[in-house]
């Protein structure tokens, strides 16, 4: 009797720590992770930067409004029209400044283009320039917009992505911008959703890409059929086509993405970005499609792409990517990408992706490991726009996560009715009609956006609550640049249906820095693709000159480099597109050098 | 009374033992479905499911009953938990094989367990690790050949061990209340019945409603019980509870088994008294 009684305590005790586990994991995680401060200074002094959101003393004044679509769409707007929040940092003017362009997207709202005073205040300016009022009925509603030099003038130039058409505009040095749309041969209708602007064949003109979302004979505006939603919401097959424009040199644009392999798969491209991952020479394409898995097109450099997704390691597992970004997160001269999908407790637990270059890596084709868990960067929440950068100026990259999908009435919530659509038979999902109204409600909406500091031994910790940056808008595009010329990459966040947010990053003067700003001449002129190879501290850190990346985001064009205490920099390699290889011994700390292709010049 | 059945010829010879059936059922549908579709993410977090409901099968059963068992029920409870615990992180799908595997020798009346073990553990885990992880709910193709292949395959292998009949009434009494709840909620009825179409569906009305450890021994009683599981859903699914099936099969199964036994218990007595 009493041996029974002893066992059947026994079984019960085992039961009850099983049921546990989850508590004493999260209350351990929590006790080592606890820290109180009493003031940003003392945050400053334990992770080297803090953010203050200075949005109203910056003078922008800028909230995104969304496109109002077909009336069949109307019980499920807020989710349909969730994205087209953007922002793009460019240099318009050639001033040295950093401006800001910013996409609206409901019929009759402006974008708006912010110049920065260089006083620490902006002005709008895209009236003035041109590039306003571009949310035109029949034309289409802003979903981004990207810069790039196109043409060789010294002046950057402007793709602005719709659901409708994509437009060109000319940018007539730096004082006004002209639609060169039609005479370039820019595509028709596309639901586009991400764009980059690439040298893909190194010829020394920019070519672009630009990925669809919904199926391009979808007019969201005026529905011929509701049949318009994925078929699946993990293997969807009926998005839109992706595009690649090769830029012919005379300010016209040739349509070969057919030719080129990338018109293969009809996934729902949320986010793309390119790299030379294999060091071909060549750019490559990572896309983040969502209901589905991630895909990586290798460039053979004759005018082909090879999807290597499942070769790669990272084409098995659905999920539902928003964004893309490269980054040298282990100081090791590779890039690792980093895609974004959903987590929501208890009912959608994808994860979000660190794509790292596994070490049996050989041949043409690299080889990925998911590393997210592992590197504590996997959870997050609704996910849009992941961007690394080295916010505390130390030398390893941190990572900003924009999170949030749809802020509705409190204490509602629409996961239920979206679980019972999604999960259903195809002929449900894809029939908008299908899907309950959302009347209002929270869907993943108030969460918190993620500041990951990277310890760079191998784990990141969120900090976003303790260094100013806990942002609980819809985040969508986040982009990084040195605004007010101290040295700190400062965040710009582009939220959807809500404001901008602009947050002012005070790193610690203890940390040297050093910045380049490179000028092709054989290469395009942006130096879009252009690599830099920083040898500092026994460590190599690789970074490059992108054409647009993340969420719907570009951000600045200088490649900026924190190095923490050390104050020594041995040398920056640099790789131009054209194949040229520039190296700049002891280039000079806390500044930003001017590097114009093929030989090095003053700084500015 | 024979333990096995038979196979169409010409495979008539060979027989496969009853409690095998459910194990390759399941494998196949699982192999089928992660062809297809690659529902697994990474095998690993299924070998850490079926080796956690292996381990806690095999030593709860030997430290109570002093002997080693089968683990053929182990193996559905593993992969089913493999199949419907959604979670980047490996532990989960562990701990809810254990937790499963570890209710049978917790919960127990008259001898037998009372819960459906991978019900019980996904029921526990959304309540206890929601932030570490999901359901099987929204996470697979959405393919309609698929999707009837495997109901087919299964309804047929069902109805062989003589369980055909509970999926039939489940299936009729949800679609029978989905149209209630779109009348009431003014919804559509295709929206109701949607996720009937789903792969959690699938995995619940095929394995988990059909378990023989925890359905009742009449076919009135096994049908009364399906029935009354697709009316309690009616309300978690009127209360938007995306897990509705088995939050309805942890609160009817346990009912309908205790009442079955204390039932029978009282006819047995008054039988005894009249002898």
């Amino acid at each position: 009797m009493n041996k029974d009684l002893i066992k059947k305590v026994t079984v019960l005790l085992i039961f009850v720590l099983l049921l546990s586990v989850p508590y004493l994991m999260k209350t351990y995680d929590e006790f080592v992770n606890a820290e109180y401060f009493d003031s940003m200074e003392e945050v400053q002094e334990r992770y080297g930067f803090y953010l203050v959101d200075i949005t109203a003393e910056t003078g922008i004044n800028f909230t995104h409004q969304r496109a109002t679509v077909d009336d069949r769409l109307n019980h499920i707007l807020p989710q349909i029209s969730s994205v087209g929040a953007s922002v793009s940092v460019v240099d318009f003017n050639n001033n040295g400044l950093p401006d800001l362009y910013f996409t609206s997207s409901e019929f009759g709202s402006m974008n708006a283009l912010y110049r920065n005073n260089g006083d620490g205040t902006f002005t709008d300016v895209a009236d003035a320039m041109g590039i306003a009022d571009l949310n035109i009925p029949g034309l289409g509603a802003s979903m981004g917009a990207v810069w790039g030099d196109f043409n060789n003038s010294g002046y950057e130039d402007l793709l602005l992505i719709r659901w409708g058409k994509p437009e060109l505009y000319r940018n007539d040095d730096g004082v006004g911008f002209t639609r060169v749309t039609d005479e370039a041969g820019m595509p028709g209708h596309i639901n586009a959703n991400s764009a980059f602007w690439f040298d893909y064949n190194n010829n020394g003109y920019l070519d672009l890409f630009i990925g669809g979302y919904y199926h391009e004979d979808v007019n969201l505006f005026e529905l011929s059929d509701t049949r318009m939603m994925p078929d699946s919401y993990e293997y969807a097959t009926n998005g839109g086509l992706n595009y690649l424009l090769e830029n012919q040199g005379d300010g016209t644009f040739r349509d070969v993405s057919e030719e080129s392999g990338l018109q293969e798969t009809r996934r729902w491209t949320l986010a793309a970005a390119a790299a030379d991952i294999n060091n071909s020479g060549f750019p490559d394409i990572v896309l983040a499609n969502d209901y589905g898995v991630d895909e990586l097109f290798l460039n053979d450099g004759n005018g082909r792409f090879r999807n290597v997704s499942q070769e790669a390691g990272l084409g098995f597992v659905p999920k539902s990517g928003m964004s893309v970004a490269f980054g040298d997160i282990m100081n090791r001269g590779q890039f690792a990408i980093y895609i974004t999908n959903i987590s929501e407790a208890g009912v959608l637990m994808q994860g979000n992706n660190l794509w790292v270059p596994a070490r049996r890596s050989s041949g043409d084709v690299p080889r990925y490991r998911n590393a997210a868990g592992n590197m504590g960067v996997e959870i997050g929440e609704w996910g849009y726009g992941g961007q690394f950068v080295d916010l505390n100026n130390n030398g390893n990259l941190d990572l900003y996560v924009a999170n949030g999908y749809v802020s509705g009435e409190p204490g509602t919530d629409y996961w239920y009715d979206y679980s019972r659509v999604v999960g259903g038979n195809r002929n449900i999902i894809i029939d908008a009609v299908n899907w309950p109204a959302m009347d209002g409600r929270n869907f993943s909406g108030y969460q918190t956006n993620k500041i990951w500091l990277n310890d760079g031994a191998g784990r990141f910790r969120e900090v976003a609550n303790v260094v100013g940056g806990a942002l609980n808008l819809d985040s969508r595009a986040v982009a990084y640049a040195d605004l007010f010329g101290t040295g700190a990459m400062d965040i710009i966040v582009a939220n959807q249906h809500q404001p901008v947010k602009i947050y002012r990053n005070h790193v610690t003067i203890d940390h040297n820095w050093v910045s380049f700003r490179l000028e092709g001449r054989a290469a395009n002129r942006s130096a879009i693709g252009a690599k830099v190879l920083l040898h500092w501290h026994d460590k190599q850190t690789l970074k490059m000159v992108s054409g647009g990346d993340a969420f719907a985001s570009q951000s600045q064009r200088p490649v900026h480099f924190g190095i923490g205490t050390t104050d020594i920099v041995e040398k920056a390699e640099i790789f131009w597109p054209s194949g040229e290889i520039q190296v700049i011994e002891n280039p000079e700390l806390n500044r930003v050098h001017h590097i114009i292709e093929p030989q090095a010049t003053v700084s500015n | 009374m024979s333990f096995s059945t038979s196979l169409p010829e010409p495979f008539s010879q060979i027989t496969i033992p009853k409690n095998y059936i459910g194990p390759i059922l399941i494998s196949g549908i699982l192999f089928a479905a992660h062809i297809s579709f690659g529902i697994l993410d990474t095998w690993t977090k299924l070998f850490s499911a079926i080796g956690a409901a292996f381990i806690t099968e095999l030593l709860l059963h030997r430290f109570v009953t002093g002997k080693w068992r089968d683990i053929s029920s182990a193996y559905v409870s593993g992969i089913s938990a493999g199949i419907l615990v959604r979670s980047p992180m490996i532990w989960p799908f562990a701990l809810c094989a254990a937790i499963s595997i570890a209710s049978k020798y917790v919960f127990r009346y008259k001898g037998t367990h009372i819960f459906n073990p991978t019900n019980f553990g996904i029921v526990v885990m959304i309540i206890i690790a929601s932030d570490s992880m999901a359901v099987l709910s929204i996470q697979w193709g959405n393919n309609m050949w698929a999707m009837l292949v495997i109901w087919i395959v299964g309804l047929i292998t069902i109805s062989k061990v003589n369980r055909f009949n509970i999926c039939a009434t489940y299936v009729a009494g949800f679609l029978f209340f989905a149209w209630i709840r779109s009348i009431y909620t003014g919804g559509s009825f295709m929206a109701e019945a949607a996720p009937l179409t789903g792969p959690m569906y699938q995995l619940f009305v095929l394995f988990m409603i059909t378990d023989p450890k925890t359905t009742l021994s009449t076919k009135m009683g096994q049908n009364v019980v399906a029935f009354l599981i697709a009316f309690v859903e009616l309300f978690f699914r009127l209360g938007e509870a995306v897990y509705a099936p088995f939050y309805a099969l942890f609160i009817v199964g346990p009912i309908a088994l205790i009442f079955e036994k204390w039932w029978n218990e009282r006819k047995q007595d008054a039988a005894s008294v009249v002898r």
